[in-house]
């Protein structure tokens, strides 16, 4: 049973800075055929000043820290047993690369369903780039017990 | 199809993914950096009780961002959402579509939020989602 108690934890603010390499890989890598996410010059072309981040790879960029799994470590998640159960983003403006973009996690839910069979945990992270609000993301992962 | 000529009921052009290969959830695990060891190592997927590895969620995700990137620029996406309703199994064939639920104005725009849905080739839903977009002005 997860400790209730987590909900309101807060991880430390983590920064990335976004790669093009990074980016034309994950464009490999989900089969993408805009050339503007992978070819800087179709970029530009488009109005915009480098390679975009596309829609969902800020969820990508937060996994890319020291222990991307920390906070199912910190409340004694067993990574098999885990299960993405939601994923969101609100949007407030772009991000490109060489962008660095800061990270802020906390917990804001942590319930159980089917007599306790099932945990669920919400994590919200807010990100910036400098002062400006990029997006709002929110995780629910879901623990699965036997 | 002009935006702002889009009703209700109106499907946005679908996306066809390719079919998931091991190759395909060695790729995204790389690229995107969840190293979750369940989407790329058999004995892991087995040690926890799967037959199988099976495909990030997060990739039949960026599906839909692109079927979405396709139809509109990026910087039209308001918000974007999706709920996984069951894995997706190596060799699935994915298909992305989009629905117009509802049209308003917030914020001094035109708004279109769409039902999103991912099937594979039984069509059977996998991920359920939806997104607001900002329309062209009119």
């Amino acid at each position: 049973m997860i400790d209730p108690a987590f909900i309101g934890y807060e991880f430390g603010l983590h920064h990335r800075e976004v790669e093009k390499g990074q980016l034309r890989f994950f464009a490999r890598a989900i089969a993408e055929t805009n050339p503007i996410y992978s070819d800087e010059a179709a970029a530009r072309a488009a109005g915009y000043p480098s390679l975009p981040v596309p829609p969902t790879f800020l969820f990508c960029l937060d996994m890319d820290r020291g222990n991307q799994y920390d906070y199912m470590d910190t409340m004694g998640i067993e990574l098999g047993k885990v299960l993405h159960g939601e994923q969101s983003f609100r949007y407030y403006g772009m991000a490109f690369a060489d962008d660095t973009l800061s990270f802020a996690s906390r917990i804001t839910d942590i319930y159980a369903k089917k007599g306790g069979l099932l945990e669920f945990v919400v994590r919200d992270t807010r990100v910036h780039r400098g002062n400006d609000p990029i997006a709002d993301l929110r995780s629910t992962i879901i623990v699965q017990h036997r | 199809m002009t935006l702002s000529s889009l009703k209700l009921g109106d499907e946005i052009p679908p996306l066809s993914a390719p079919p998931i290969s091991r190759l395909t959830l060695a790729l995204y695990a790389g690229a995107s950096g969840d190293h979750n060891p369940i989407h790329v190592d058999l004995d892991f997927a087995r040690y926890h009780g799967m037959d199988d590895v099976f495909a990030h969620g997060m990739l039949a995700t960026a599906y839909l961002g692109r079927m979405l990137t396709n139809w509109v620029p990026q910087g039209a996406i308001r918000d974007f959402g999706v709920r996984f309703v069951g894995i997706c199994q190596v060799h699935d064939q994915l298909s992305c579509r989009g629905r117009i639920v509802d049209k308003y104005t917030e914020a001094g725009e035109t708004r279109a939020r769409l039902e999103l849905t991912v099937t594979n080739q039984d069509g059977e839903p996998r991920v359920v989602g939806d997104a607001t977009v900002a329309l062209e002005p009119q």
